[in-house]
């Protein structure tokens, strides 16, 4: 298990052992969020690296040695398909790459599989430093040969879907709730523990702080002078008064207005915080402004 | 002999309950055949297109319970395509016709549509039992017709089937008035359930023993409904993820300490590793444990459950537990009699696969193991030797190298001595599966040795046309063989075409076998259904030279079918 090998898609989760020496290539959850990568750092935004979740792009699918390609499973260990001097693999090998081509009934995946074995043995891997899309439902396997290994349909699947869901779950459950934070306008996203705060006070302050630096370009070129006070004064404004609105999404996939409920039943439900431009929340707005006057 | 009434030889029968004795009775004489016939109550058909329904039902009016296999083995691993067949609607409409008093049917590898569910729902007012076992074509609306009509269900079990899952509200079908459940194995449904209609459920049958939930049913939901059901023997746990502090959590480690007739355990289709001790002090009475759906859990959190479980019998794992992990399975359970191992990432390697040598040391620990499927990055001929010696008492015995064909780890030698010495020394065996490098010698040994297989499964082995002879030659029991990508022919196909009448079926795969063999092949035996498959018809139309991709022959008493695909040609 050397070198990084080609990588044609998203695979599976990888194991934790196993780390490769350059900070670039990260555990890769199935989701493709990297909750170490996303923690919340109180440094400017935008003076991080590229990897910050909020690029958008899934994250680099650079997989540790763990994972081999087609080419590895042939060359590492045991040898080649062709090497036995015995006729049995040969025959096999023999039919046209039939051994590899995809057969009836498969998924589009095998074709992958194909395409590695028919350019032969790779003499070096490509690194991976492609990004993908990663993807977040049912993760296609690589299947290097058709019904190989003998496992039932519904096992593989059932196996294929679930890393993902578990890690997410079993993480949620861990103590730790991130939500995603899109601001209007913003060119990147930001993520919170809503678990490190109490109450709906606490999460505003930490989101004024967050988005500070994109309100300031807002509030223009009137040539502040103390820049905290005043810029802060001046995002509570934005945030409570009618330019912003506070909104999340809850498990149902509804927008709603963030205040309505007891703060555990919004951490329990909230699955995104979105800081909307109220010219877009028509109608939420004079109440946003009525909840947070009477809030604060 | 002949001056016993008919009552004495049947009441005699009645404790003949195997389906071969049973068989064997009947070929006695005529009378035995006759009272065998009338008085069978149970009846096994391993290969739905062998004979007629209706032939079946003339046979045994008195039938009660029937079990059904449709698609080939290898249907299991995509190598069938979809649309092959296996159909239990005629069946269930020539048995609802002559209105047999069916109570249980069991299926596996069939295609089961809402249809056919709804008929065997309102049926049969006896029925009691539905198994289906990875079968697919229906939906959760099908379930609902049996949850409704169904008044004296007891067992409803439903293993690794694609269900089609509406996410109705088929648990509220069943009528308050059904108090009958024993059996109620709902873990492959992928969707939600409801909750309340579940519990309701489980709180009014006093009888249930097994309970198996799917993913959907969260930690609390379980805590609650083993509340109602402490009695119950067989667990399958749903999702198993909490936070270990919360109040549930506790609740359930209560609830669990207290079901103290639990045996068999299985489940963990979400787990959380620190969620496990709630289930700890189950294990020292776990006879069978399931834990391969559980990719949740590491390497540690198995062995940290295992070492509790001292009367284990049955253990189903994922590699994850590793080789280490193994040993302390064969320092724990010594009683050990069914061991499988799948593979966590079936299509990479990684380091907590498991190698021979997890093998061996569970061989050394658990002498009385019978059963093994065991997938494993690599194994050695010195690792069966060893195997074969320590564990003779083998019946099943099935081994994948995840590349196919890896050979000998240390040696870089073919396999072939490690499966003799395991033919050799396993009188018993009955079933084996291959893998690995292997030449035409390891079925020179199987052909040998084999005198009980009934079942071989063949993959990228062998050299020529001997191979495949040694083994039709040898093995004279030989039921199933199953063979792809190898370099068996004609030469093997043909030379004893008798036997294969002796065989239930016989299936080849991208292996070297023409069609112009195959039509010989048909010709000479009119009782064999001799089917070829294609992608596309285009090969039906080529010459006879033409090497066939996928043949699969069986006997059968009712000739060729006539629900086959286009893509499948009977020759």
């Amino acid at each position: 298990m050397s070198v990084p090998q080609e990588q044609d898609y998203v695979g599976l989760t990888e194991l934790p052992s196993m780390e490769k020496g350059s900070d670039k290539f990260s555990q890769r959850s199935n989701s493709g969020l990297n909750l170490k990568a996303t923690e919340l750092r109180l440094g400017l935004p935008g003076s991080e690296s590229p990897e910050r979740d909020g690029a958008g792009a899934g994250k680099s699918a650079a997989v540790c040695g763990a994972k081999r390609g087609f080419s590895d499973t042939i060359n590492g260990g045991s040898g080649k398909w062709a090497m036995s001097g015995n006729g049995g693999s040969e025959a096999g090998l023999g039919k046209d790459g039939g051994l590899f081509s995809p057969r009836g009934g498969t998924n589009p995946q095998t074709c992958l599989g194909a395409s590695l074995a028919k350019d032969g043995i790779p003499s070096s891997p490509k690194p991976l430093l492609h990004e993908k899309k990663p993807q977040i439902s049912a993760v296609p396997q690589k299947e290097q040969v058709v019904g190989w290994p003998p496992i039932r349909s519904f096992r593989k699947n059932s196996m294929a879907s679930n890393p993902q869901k578990n890690d997410d779950d079993a993480e949620a459950k861990s103590g730790c709730l991130y939500v995603k934070v899109s601001m209007d306008g913003a060119p990147y996203l930001r993520k919170v523990d809503l678990k490190n705060f109490g109450s709906y006070q606490q999460l505003s302050s930490a989101l004024e702080k967050m988005f500070r630096c994109f309100t300031i370009s807002q509030c223009g070129s009137h040539g502040i002078s103390s820049h905290d006070n005043l810029s802060e004064s001046r995002l509570k404004d934005l945030l409570h008064g009618s330019e912003y609105v506070l909104t999340y999404e809850d498990k149902d996939g509804d927008w709603m207005l963030v205040g309505d409920v007891p703060w555990e039943m919004f951490t329990a439900s909230c699955k995104r915080l979105r800081i909307m431009k109220s010219s877009e929340a028509i109608g939420l707005a004079p109440r946003a402004m009525e909840k947070c006057k009477s809030r604060n | 002999m002949n001056y016993f009434p008919d009552e004495v030889l049947e009441h005699v029968f009645d404790y003949v309950t195997s389906h071969r004795d049973r068989n064997a009775v009947s070929l006695v004489c005529k009378s035995w055949y006759r009272v065998e016939r009338c008085s069978r109550q149970r009846v096994f058909i391993g290969n739905c297109y062998s004979i007629s329904p209706e032939r079946v039902i003339q046979r045994f009016p008195g039938l009660k319970s029937l079990t059904l296999k449709g698609k080939p083995h290898f249907a299991d691993f995509n190598l069938v395509p979809h649309e092959w067949g296996g159909f239990v609607h005629p069946w269930i409409e020539a048995l609802a016709r002559s209105q047999v008093g069916l109570e249980e049917l069991k299926l596996k590898r069939m295609v089961v549509s809402d249809d056919s569910l709804e008929l065997l729902s309102y049926s049969f007012p006896n029925f009691k039992s539905l198994v289906l076992v990875s079968c697919e074509g229906f939906t959760t609306d099908g379930l609902a017709a049996i949850a409704a009509n169904c008044r004296l269900l007891r067992d409803l079990d439903l293993q690794e089937n694609e269900i089609d899952d509406h996410r109705g509200q088929w648990l509220n079908c069943f009528p308050d008035s059904c108090t009958s459940l024993v059996s109620f194995n709902i873990a492959c449904l992928k969707g939600d359930v409801n909750l309340g209609a579940l519990e309701r459920l489980v709180a009014r049958s006093p009888n249930l023993k097994s309970l198996k939930l799917n993913r959907a049913v969260p930690l609390d939901a379980l805590q609650r409904i083993l509340m109602r059901a402490p009695q119950l023997t067989d667990l399958g746990t749903g999702s198993f993820v909490d936070d270990p502090d919360s109040e549930a959590y506790s609740k359930l480690k209560h609830t669990i300490s207290k079901c103290r007739s639990i045996t068999s355990l299985s489940g963990f289709l979400e787990a959380a590793p620190q969620c496990l001790p709630a289930v700890y002090p189950l294990c020292s009475n776990l006879t069978s444990l399931n834990l391969s759906y559980a990719v949740g859990l590491q390497g540690s959190d198995l062995i940290k459950l295992i070492r509790h479980c001292v009367k284990l019998q049955r253990l189903w794992i994922l590699d994850s537990i590793g080789d280490d992990g193994l040993s302390v399975v064969a320092s724990t359970c010594k009683d050990l009699q069914e061991l499988r191992v799948f593979p966590s990432l079936p299509f990479e390697a990684g380091p907590s696969a498991v190698t021979e040598r997890g093998l061996v040391a569970i061989s050394v620990g658990c002498p009385k193991l019978h059963s093994l499927l065991y997938f494993c990055q690599q194994m050695t001929n010195a690792a069966l030797t060893t195997v074969a010696k320590n564990c003779p008492n083998f019946i099943r015995f099935r081994l994948c190298t995840l590349d196919p064909t890896k050979p000998d780890a240390d040696t870089m030698q073919p396999l072939d001595e490690g499966f003799g010495a395991i033919v050799q020394s396993c009188r018993r065996l009955r079933r084996l599966s291959m893998s690995g490098l292997l030449t035409d010698k390891v079925f020179l040994y199987i052909g040998t040795y084999a005198e009980q297989l009934e079942m071989l499964s063949v993959a990228f082995a062998g050299e020529s046309d001997e191979g495949m002879l040694y083994v039709l030659n040898g093995c004279k029991k030989i039921r199933k063989l199953e063979i792809r990508d190898s370099p068996f022919g004609n030469m093997a196909l043909l030379k004893d075409v008798g036997k294969y009448e002796t065989m239930r079926s016989l299936w080849m795969s991208s292996c070297e076998v023409t069609l112009g063999a195959c039509k010989t092949l048909a010709k000479k035996m009119p009782r064999l259904n001799v089917e070829i498959m294609s992608e596309n018809e285009q090969e039906f139309n080529l010459d006879d030279g033409q090497k066939v991709d996928r043949m699969y022959l069986y006997r059968s008493l009712t000739g060729k079918r006539k629900d086959a695909p286009d893509f499948v040609w009977t020759l």
